[in-house]
């Protein structure tokens, strides 16, 4: 197998881009990333969307966007895993690149959440969980995270103050990212006084909805070297894994363990020959303050039921043992949701090439982790600087 | 939003929404809904069940944001209950003070309306969870 090198990363800013539609901020990532890596042609695209069909009635990604960016007759699809889509489309385009079966792959993950009325979004986003045993009952993605809120706070103790803490670590660290929707810092109070959305989970223990596309350019080596891309630039895709668990939630052998994330964890750390230890800093799929803590422990950074208290011990900032959401997560840099799984990619390279601009120190191993739907759909990957 | 045509696609489910129907494998592992593979052991050799619908609440929330569609019944309560056979049923809660619900709380399946469409629409049916009727 070959080895595989991410030598071009764009994105546009996330946030609510009235002006803009699904195509052109697809398209913007693109360019960015290819000005980024200094090419000009690309052999393939992969497409990272979860709901193109119902927010904007527009499918076939694949042929859109390579056709408004100019790429020429290549293959291009779109990959789908629920809020996981971007980063199954980097996997798929890393895998390209390793199977030998194409040498410069565009990845671009793209959401246009904005254009639909607020309960519409809610629904289309439940699409993710089982149409016919969750979202006939009227269950929305919050209200499915909040059973597992309330569940976990139950179970180990922890307050709603306790896991308000991953908001404010998100926030301090958007707050310095010129891409991020959110750029304020916010207090614990903060979120203890924002509204319930589905209780106990409140507003600010959730991420928002939100457009944005962000973009990496995958090749080998010997291709970046071929094609004059100075050796600063690549990042190494060192370990990658996927795996599934029950689509509904009330099917899980237990509420409060993310097998996916385990299980996909598992593979990418044997193919990266690392441990959790040897991980300089983590960005989780913190839709929800309660999924950041799941993820540290599925991970292996927290033991079970110890997650949020890594946030409680001030573990998860920049400069602490298990640093998270180095530039805002979902909750502060912004979730469009197909396009999320590509943003934590993009944020992995900067760290990685230390041109963060929430840096952590001598950055040399990342990972992330993508969540499609609650916990049922999810990517793990590992990346080391070069 | 759904349109008469889309009868088959509910009414398909009508047994185990009204009646509760799920599986139970050649190895006694008892599931909901039922499945064509026991997710327990992999069995493929599984059995219609009908379930009692007596459970325990293990978790609830809220919902004040629903999903379009749900907006006429806001806020209501969603909740995971376990049923005395052992699979968990994801439903709503009825007929109960929204301070009232605990973890633990005994509740039993009821028929309820579940939705409604618009004028030439059809109307849901399937099970909601109350606390026992003495």
């Amino acid at each position: 197998m070959r080895k595989a090198v991410i030598i071009g990363a764009g994105m546009t800013p996330v946030g609510e881009h009235w002006k803009l539609g699904l195509r052109d901020l697809a398209v913007e990532a693109i360019f960015n990333a290819m000005e980024d890596a200094g090419i000009d042609k690309v052999d393939s695209l992969y497409v990272g969307n979860m709901i193109s069909g119902p927010f904007v009635e527009q499918e076939n990604l694949g042929a859109l966007i390579a056709d408004w960016a100019g790429l020429g007759n290549i293959p291009a699809v779109k990959i789908e895993a629920a809020c996981a889509s971007g980063g199954a489309a980097v996997q798929e385009g890393v895998k390209a690149v390793m199977s030998g079966l194409e040498d410069v792959v565009a990845v671009v993950g793209v959401e246009k959440m904005t254009d639909a009325w607020p309960s519409d979004a809610t629904r289309y986003l439940a699409y993710a969980a089982d149409a016919e045993w969750e979202l006939f009952h009227g269950a929305s993605f919050v209200a499915l995270n909040a059973l597992v809120m309330r569940y976990y706070m139950k179970t180990y103790g922890y307050t709603e103050e306790d896991l308000a803490l991953f908001a404010v670590n998100a926030h301090a660290n958007g707050a310095k990212n010129p891409y991020a929707m959110f750029k304020r810092p916010i207090k614990v109070e903060t979120v203890l006084k924002s509204p319930y959305v589905a209780d106990p989970l409140k507003l600010f223990d959730a991420s928002p909805v939100c457009d944005g596309a962000a973009s990496v350019i995958i090749t080998t080596p010997e291709k970046a070297k071929e094609l004059g891309v100075p050796k600063e630039k690549w990042v190494e895709v060192a370990g990658m894994g996927r795996a599934i668990d029950t689509i509904s939630l009330a099917s899980r052998e237990d509420l409060l363990t993310l097998k996916a994330a385990k299980v996909a964890a598992e593979r990418a750390y044997k193919m990266a020959g690392v441990e959790p230890k040897d991980i300089d800093f983590f960005e989780v799929h913190d839709a929800f303050t309660v999924m950041a803590a799941l993820s540290l422990e599925a991970l292996g950074a927290a033991k079970k039921g110890e997650g949020a208290k890594l946030a409680k011990e001030g573990q998860i900032a920049i400069d602490a043992d298990y640093p998270i959401q180095t530039m805002g997560g979902l909750k502060a840099r912004g979730h469009p949701v197909g396009a999320t799984g590509v943003y934590q990619t993009v944020e992995a390279v900067l760290q990685l090439r230390g041109e963060a601009p929430s840096q952590v120190p001598d950055a040399e191993i990342g990972l992330t982790q993508n969540i499609g739907g609650t916990g049922s759909n999810i990517t793990v990957s590992i990346f080391r600087r070069v | 939003m759904a349109r008469p045509m889309q009868v088959s696609r509910y009414w398909r489910h009508f047994r185990e929404k009204y009646r509760l129907i799920g599986g139970k494998c050649e190895n006694g592992h008892v599931h909901f809904p039922k499945r064509p593979v026991c997710p327990v052991c992999g069995s493929r050799n599984v059995e219609e069940i009908e379930l009692s619908g007596k459970g325990k609440v293990i978790s609830w929330t809220i919902v004040r944001n629903p999903p379009s569609g749900f907006e006429y019944y806001k806020p209501f309560p969603l909740a995971l209950i376990e049923l005395e056979e052992g699979p968990i049923v994801l439903a709503q809660l009825t007929d109960v003070d929204p301070e009232e619900i605990d973890f633990g709380m005994e509740v039993e399946v009821v028929t309820k309306k579940i939705k409604e469409f618009e004028e030439d629409g059809i109307i849901l049916y399937g099970y909601k969870f109350r606390p026992p009727v003495k």
